[in-house]
């Protein structure tokens, strides 16, 4: 079921034109090979599967969240019992804080960045650019590893005796910093904080890794614009991360300290929290909560720039091969994303627009935030341009590509609203806000990782998953996902704010139950529906169809290894000739010339 | 499955336009009096000129949407199809690259421009600069609190008044408060007054508006406060000036009775 096979592997490409020596190649044992691999391929597969298990945790906490909005505190079915014997089967307000926090920092942390960076960063980086593996194969196999303590402070955290966290995922102080603020949390914050800490040294690594391999690394002929756009995605995730890591980084360990010595880095003077003096028991004050959203934003905007660039880069390439036809403006495309990349560091006050942060500042992040709608824009004409006049193939993968168009199209327009600094006054924390990220990062890259999946697995697997499965589980998606988000546009027009448990006491609010009841339904139905997918994967990983080195037809170079390449990846030499998206090309009868392919 | 595709994204575009161009009965059939799926009735100042930016931008978006979202329908129902031959082989066009660059750019760039006056008005410290200062608001887990200067028209006096929940206040005149938080973040956010605000603890924010109506009107804490967040709700009154002298008056008279019962 796992990549490596017992193929006897031939010599491998090191750094270009080097021919490396082979190695006597042992067989490793079940541990080394499965476990403690420092192959990036099984690497990829153990974030994959990471991932894909806490998707379904995040998920779970936000079908709960949906339960709570539909029918406010009331008992909720199955499981209510389990989870709340204590106060009549329902929901309490502390436990809905922690679920819209954990479910925020589940499905940003360890379900969307690992996948995209994490899954198929390390699987297709090495061979898409014709490397034997990364440039540190041990540092990668650690980023994984440090996944490991980041999931443990994240369930502990979780399981914290008196509440989870009940910050958000922003953790905005001091309701995360001064205890008497969230009572229930007690260390839940902290471990918060640390989990984030090694998500971010598991980021970093694979970060480093990835720059590296790419600058140095790649196969002969490989110049940089004959990357495919996903490897140009992911050079560029890496650096947003390389980037802003670090002041995520300095700010937790900030927080941190404000948590456990009390410095005071971001608690102001004269502070009475809950009939409490956080001064009156030594803590230090004179700090600033609007530092904590400088530094976080300053992050986290490029973190979500991080989840969704790979997923652009990869619907290119989705798009160019099943469409069977030429990227369209390859240059314009990675000026695009570079161009992102850049402005994505200079934009972070669009978060604060309503913070207190001074208004003149404000209007400068205005402005750059206006100018980054217009690399996304071109990006989306890029890609209607390559569906002009092709041969699409509506298979699973080009199914899901497109469904990541039409919804980044969406999630991409009502982005404009918000960076309208007067709009943004109404709309901001509403759920116009929720709809648009859910567009971009549900609608936008969960439907890339999908296009993914269903395009990548036969070289991961070696087996194909099932097609008509893959259709039905893309028809029903699309549409639940369509009723689920669309209509919380809708209720931000109305005002309604997220992060509010019970909104129907409120005379502005009160008619919103019933379309949040339709929005609930239509969530649980997208979760179920999730289902066919889940068993489309396992048992396509034992009983899918097989299949050859190039299934899709494709021409970039992960297609001349095997199904699935054995350790060391490719088993013969490979030069590369020309670009990525050579399909239609009329020097060759097929549709298709493969980068590696020689023409005499 | 040529059909299908086609259908489900003409079905998200027809979606989409029907959501702009009927906020009466959208999906969900009419709705109570006085509501709709579009935003509520501004009765503030600068509602208006809010209110018409986001639907000029709603404008332009619905344009880009369904040119783009038309182009993918027609693309995918027209050359999905099975037919001989290879695909056109272009790997791009330097020409509608401009033209598909300098359109929004001009456009973006037009947004930008026109929003920034309406900013400055809502958020400069010139927009209450100078001006009397009417009440002090304070925001705290979980509630809302708001004091007058009293009589005599000075705060820190003998006099002051104090609402809890009830902020009221006149109509048609502009209304200046200090912004404050003791304990975490809150958020002063009333929908109709197209008004939000963060609450920061250690900062006092100047804010104004200014009711073209009265009436009663729900303020509701925008940013997560704690547990409780969800209920952190007050209250704006509108009156009139006749009504909000009298209101003083009688809060002031209230006071000083209670005051002497507590002796
Ligand atoms: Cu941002
Ligand atoms: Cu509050």
């Amino acid at each position: 079921m796992s990549a490596p096979t017992t193929t006897h592997v031939k010599p491998g490409m090191g750094a270009p034109g080097t021919v490396r020596e082979h190695h006597e190649h042992h067989e490793l044992s079940f541990l080394r090979k499965y476990i403690f691999s420092t192959d990036h391929k099984v690497i990829g597969i153990q974030f994959l599967f990471t991932g894909l298990t806490f998707f379904v945790v995040g998920g779970l906490m936000a079908m709960a969240i949906r339960w709570q909005l539909a029918w406010p505190w009331t008992k909720m079915p199955v499981i209510g019992g389990i989870l709340f014997p204590n106060t009549g089967e329902a929901i309490t307000p502390e436990f809905y804080t922690m679920l819209f926090t954990m479910h925020g920092t589940l499905m940003i942390f360890f379900v969307i960045i690992p996948l995209l960076t994490g899954a198929f960063g390390n699987f297709l980086i090495p061979l898409m650019i014709g490397a034997p593996d990364m440039a540190f194969p041990r540092l990668n196999m650690f980023g994984y590893w440090a996944m490991i303590p980041a999931i443990a402070c994240i369930v502990m955290s979780f399981m914290n005796p008196g509440g989870g966290p009940a910050a958000g995922w922003t953790a905005y102080p001091p309701l995360s910093t001064i205890e008497t603020a969230a009572p229930g949390s007690l260390s839940a914050q902290t471990y918060w904080l640390l989990a984030l800490t090694w998500i971010g040294v598991s980021s970093m690594m694979g970060a480093i890794n990835y720059v590296t391999t790419i600058v140095k690394m790649r196969a002969p002929g490989m110049t940089m614009m004959r990357m495919p756009l996903v490897i140009w995605a992911l050079f560029i995730a890496a650096l947003l991360q390389l980037f802003a890591l670090p002041v995520l980084t300095a700010a937790s360990i900030m927080q941190i300290l404000d948590r456990t010595l009390h410095t005071g880095f971001f608690t102001p003077t004269n502070l009475v929290v809950n009939q409490m003096n956080p001064e009156m028991v030594g803590a230090a004050a004179g700090g600033q909560p609007l530092l904590w959203q400088h530094l976080f934003w300053f992050y986290s905007h490029p973190a979500v720039y991080v989840m969704v660039v790979p997923a652009m880069g990869m619907a290119s390439d989705i798009l160019a091969t099943h469409a069977r036809k030429p990227l369209f403006g390859y240059k314009p495309m990675v000026y695009s994303l570079a161009s992102i990349a850049g402005l994505g560091f200079i934009v972070w006050g669009h978060h604060m627009f309503t913070s207190g942060m001074n208004p003149a500042l404000g209007m400068t992040f205005m402005v750059s935030t206006i100018i980054i709608a217009l690399p996304s824009a071109i990006k989306v004409f890029n890609w209607l341009g390559t569906l002009w006049g092709a041969r699409i193939r509506l298979t699973t993968p080009m199914l899901n590509a497109l469904g990541f168009v039409a919804m980044f199209i969406v999630g991409g327009l009502s982005g404009i609203w918000m960076a309208a600094t007067p709009v943004d006054i109404y709309i901001h924390d509403t759920y116009i806000i929720v709809a648009h990220f859910h567009y971009i990062v549900f609608g936008g890259s969960v439907f890339a990782i999908f296009a993914s999946i269903y395009h990548w697995f036969p070289k991961m697997f070696g087996r194909m998953m099932n097609e008509t499965l893959g259709k039905i589980h893309f028809v029903g998606s699309f549409i639940f996902t369509n009723c689920v988000f669309y209509m919380m546009h809708q209720l931000g027009m109305a005002g309604l704010m997220r992060r509010t448990a019970m909104p129907y006491d409120y005379e502005t609010y009160a008619h919103l139950q019933p379309l949040n009841q339709f929005i609930s339904i239509s969530a649980f139905c997208l979760f179920a529906w999730q289902i066919i997918f889940v068993f489309n994967f396992f048992h396509s990983l034992w009983w899918g169809k097989r299949v050859g080195r190039n299934p899709w037809q494709g021409c970039s170079l992960e297609w001349e290894a095997p199904s699935p390449p054995g350790h060391g990846n490719f088993d013969h030499q490979i030069e590369v000739y020309r670009g990525p998206y050579e399909y239609a090309s009329p020097e060759v009868e097929e549709d298709y010339l493969p980068q590696a392919k020689k023409l005499s | 499955m040529r059909l299908i595709a086609t259908l489900l994204f003409a079905a998200l575009l027809v979606f989409g336009i029907w959501s702009f161009v009927d906020s009466e009965t959208f999906l969900l059939g009419p709705m109570p009096d006085g509501y709709s799926w579009w935003w509520p009735e501004y009765t503030s100042t600068f509602g208006g000129d809010i209110d018409f930016l986001f639907t000029f931008i709603s404008w332009l978006i619905l344009v880009f949407f369904v040119g783009t979202m038309g182009a993918l329908i027609m693309f995918v129902f027209k050359y999905s199809k099975k037919r001989e031959g290879k695909a056109v082989f272009s790997h791009g066009n330097h020409k509608l690259e401009m033209i598909w660059t300098g359109i929004p750019a001009a456009l973006l760039l037009i947004i930008a421009f026109m929003q920034m006056t309406t900013w400055a008005d809502i958020k400069f410290a010139g927009a209450t600069a100078g001006k009397q200062l009417f009440a002090e608001v304070f925001a705290s887990q979980f509630d809302w609190r708001f004091r007058y200067p009293g009589i005599d028209g000075r705060f820190g006096t003998a006099d002051d008044i104090e609402s809890v929940y009830e902020f009221v206040v006149p109509v048609d005149e502009d209304i200046v408060f200090n912004l404050r938080s003791h304990d975490v973040l809150h958020s002063f956010f009333v929908p109709v007054l197209r008004l939000k605000q963060d609450a920061v603890p250690g900062m006092t924010i100047p804010v104004w508006f200014n009711s073209m109506e009265e009436g009663t009107f729900d303020l509701i804490c925008a940013e997560l406060c704690g547990w409780g967040h969800y209920k952190m709700a007050g209250r704006i009154t509108v009156v009139s000036r006749a009504e909000f002298d009298q209101w003083i008056v009688d809060k002031t008279a209230e006071k000083y009775s209670n005051g002497q019962e507590n002796q």
